[in-house]
């Protein structure tokens, strides 16, 4: 086994070894979420504290559960509503939590490198569940445990991204996991949503939907946030599905054993057609959420093992 | 005051482009003689001897901000002042973007009196150009030229309708006023915090493409065009604005540029993971556009490096990189720093003093600047090769936000002369 990490902040950091390491666990926590037994004691007596300081209920759910299942003590701060609004700093926070002794820290933030400052501050284990437009880790693990097992590897896989990428971290986390894992990387979007310097990630560029899911393994779409729709990046919804949403027609061009993901929650209709999200032939949607779960029972398996490995620091 | 005599210098001439051995004596807070070669003191004199290190005229640097009035937290004309001190700057030419903004005859009068009485430097103030920098109206440009103000400048602020600026430009003509302006299109930078590329996507960071510079600089050499006014560009950082530079002097508008020192040394890629000490206005560029302001530089193309300094306190620069303040203090590294392109051979000696001193006095009208008998004696004697480890602790700023924090620099002043009196170094 090689992980070597203290934090999760990141794919960029990690080794192609250590993403096997994580995937090849997590593999073992989904089976066992099946069974009617579920725990197993790993994270006993260490407290895990979810910070969400953007809205979300899926991966903060998923990141809860999957403590719950591994039998740690879990805390979930609302930080919408805390002192962040009173005017506290994000480094005080960090101090005032660092001072109640978490062992592991999950948190999402809507500015990119946040994730990163705090972990700079805290002398526990820190996830990053998503920071601005940067990263989402745990997201492109769980896919990537999703396509291998599904397709029954990992590497020398045609993989097309459609949709916004240039608001997306789980596109950045994806291309970066996936290009790590020697696959071969389309994006796929109107020009308005790619991120500048594109050129350079080596990656391949599609305008043309049709054009860019010729024989591809596997289908990932993005969501699109509402807020891009009014007509500064995309005229319209309707034009928008037209051109990029994903429909029995498009996905015709892709291989016939082609499977569908989405990181949800979807907008049906806009960039995804409802059948085709619901096709179980097809979509891998729900095996996602699935995976999620168990992708980061692992993460903080591995990451609370590494934190045992070392001896506890006490930071007055 | 005795006459004081420079012997065993190694003098740096940014008028005549020359380096050699040679001497300078100072009689009365001015040069009075300048020697080639090793000459005996003349008898009366204070002797200093130089031991071959290089003695320039004092740097005069143009849109240092000093925090006073409003934060004075952040940097002082006391602290400023020795800061340009022991960096071997002997002007300071301050910005108008303090709170309030320097933008009243009255205000710029609290500026020249704080700095009559605490700095040992010269302190040269701007003014607003626009009053309160919020680019609606232009701010009474003559009564502030009447009261010292030496140019005209919104600082970091775009005046973004045409016609405003058009009108300050006209009005400041017509008094032959010097109007700063910083170019960056307001729409195409809006929210931007890094340049547009591979490394602002892969950090997930709002960039906005070096072709604004370009856009706002083409827009600001159409309004010379109408007006005919005086104008300097802050800071040019990219490749992309170099020819409608050089197009725009060789038609002969009265333009000239400057950029920052920090432009001339870093790239985007020193942002690394968030690091917002890195964090500036323009922000970083490619090592492309580094390379070509540099040569820019050294051609004279562009005319002026200063130091941007801009001093922030701990608690705005440890944030989110997006909410962090922008901005680098400069005075005590912008030699040190500079030492870096001289000693990567892309300039010399004299034509890096042309910039850091001559093109700066001249655009201000001033007698400084230049190793001439008649100008005034303010000098920085320097190690070009002492080599140190920056310790931002160590800084004289009020404000510690130096990029350079822990980086291997060559150079040292040894001393600085204000009208002839030593302001830095032991005697």
């Amino acid at each position: 086994m090689t992980f070597r990490q203290q934090h999760l902040l990141g794919i960029e950091p990690l080794h192609p070894t250590e993403i096997t390491t994580i995937l090849d666990l997590a593999d073992s926590y989904a089976e066992q979420n099946r069974r009617r037994v579920q725990h197993k004691n790993v994270l006993a007596g260490l407290t895990q504290i979810n910070m969400f300081f953007e809205n979300s209920t899926r991966t903060q759910a998923s990141f809860e559960l999957a403590g719950k299942r591994l039998g740690a003590d879990v805390m979930n701060m609302g930080m919408q509503a805390s002192s962040i609004k009173k005017g506290e700093t994000l480094i005080d926070t960090a101090l005032t939590l660092n001072a109640m002794h978490p062992d592991l820290l999950v948190v999402r933030h809507p500015h990119s490198g946040a994730v990163d400052l705090l972990a700079q501050k805290v002398n526990c284990a820190v996830l990053n569940a998503g920071d601005g437009k940067h990263e989402h880790p745990t997201q492109a693990l769980l896919d990537a445990l999703t396509i291998r097992r599904a397709k029954g590897r990992l590497h020398r896989l045609s993989i097309a991204i459609c949709g916004d990428i240039a608001h997306s971290r789980v596109a950045r986390s994806n291309i970066m996991l996936l290009g790590k894992m020697e696959n071969r990387v389309r994006l796929i979007g109107p020009p308005t949503l790619m991120p500048s310097g594109i050129g350079e990630f080596g990656v391949e560029v599609f305008e043309d939907m049709r054009e860019g899911l010729r024989d591809v393994d596997v289908v990932m779409m993005l969501r699109l946030q509402k807020e891009r729709m009014d007509g500064g990046f995309i005229p319209s919804e309707r034009e928008y599905f037209h051109r990029y949403g994903l429909d029995a027609e498009k996905l015709g061009y892709a291989k016939s054993d082609a499977i569908v993901m989405h990181p949800g929650p979807m907008n049906r209709g806009v960039e995804i057609d409802g059948n085709i999200a619901d096709d179980i032939n097809r979509s891998v949607i729900q095996e996602q959420v699935e995976m999620g779960v168990a992708v980061r029972m692992a993460a903080m398996d591995l990451l609370a093992q590494n934190l045992r490995a070392k001896p506890k620091e006490v930071m007055v | 005051m005795t006459d004081i005599f420079f012997a065993n210098a190694r003098l740096i001439d940014p008028a005549a482009l020359t380096d050699q051995p040679g001497a300078l004596l100072v009689r009365d807070a001015k040069i009075a003689e300048v020697h080639e070669g090793h000459p005996a003191p003349p008898k009366s004199a204070n002797v200093i001897d130089c031991g071959g290190m290089c003695l320039a005229p004092g740097i005069v640097d143009v849109g240092v901000k000093v925090s006073e009035p409003g934060e004075r937290h952040k940097e002082s004309f006391r602290s400023a002042g020795r800061a340009a001190a022991a960096g071997g700057i002997t002007t300071i030419v301050t910005r108008p973007d303090t709170s309030p903004a320097i933008d009243t005859p009255e205000t710029l009068e609290f500026v020249e009196r704080r700095a009559q009485l605490d700095a040992p430097v010269h302190v040269l103030p701007m003014a607003a150009l626009t009053k309160g920098r919020d680019g609606r109206e232009m701010t009474e440009i003559g009564l502030l030229q009447d009261a010292g103000a030496v140019a005209f400048t919104d600082c970091d602020r775009v005046v973004g309708n045409t016609k405003v600026f058009s009108r300050a430009l006209t009005y400041a003509r017509s008094l032959d006023a010097l109007v700063i302006a910083h170019v960056q299109d307001p729409g195409l930078s809006d929210g931007a915090t890094v340049t547009s590329g591979k490394f602002a996507s892969l950090r997930g960071l709002p960039g906005v493409s070096a072709m604004a510079e370009r856009m706002a600089l083409d827009r600001d050499i159409a309004l010379l065009e109408m007006t005919d006014a005086r104008y300097h560009v802050d800071q040019v950082t990219t490749a992309r604005a170099l020819p409608a530079l050089e197009r725009a002097k060789r038609n002969g508008l009265r333009i000239t540029a400057g950029v920052g020192i920090h432009h001339l040394t870093l790239n985007e890629l020193d942002v690394a993971d968030y690091r917002t000490f890195f964090k500036l206005k323009p922000p970083l560029r490619s090592e492309n556009d580094r390379l070509a302001v540099v040569q820019a530089v050294a051609e004279g193309l562009i005319d002026i490096i200063s130091s941007m300094h801009t001093p922030q306190d701990e608690e705005s620069k440890r944030l989110p990189f997006e909410e962090a303040a922008s901005g680098a203090v400069g005075l005590e590294t912008l030699l040190p720093a500079a030492m870096r392109l001289v000693h990567a051979e892309m300039i010399d000696l004299p034509r890096l003093f042309r910039a850091l001193s001559l093109n700066p006095s001249k655009l201000l009208g001033r007698r400084s600047g230049r190793l001439q008998a008649d100008a005034p004696a303010d000098l920085v004697l320097f190690d070009p090769d002492a080599p140190f480890l920056l310790d931002r602790s160590k800084l004289l700023s009020k404000s510690k936000n130096t990029p350079f924090d822990g980086a291997r620099l060559q150079g040292k002043v040894l001393g600085t002369w204000v009208n002839g009196l030593r302001i830095w170094g032991d005697n």
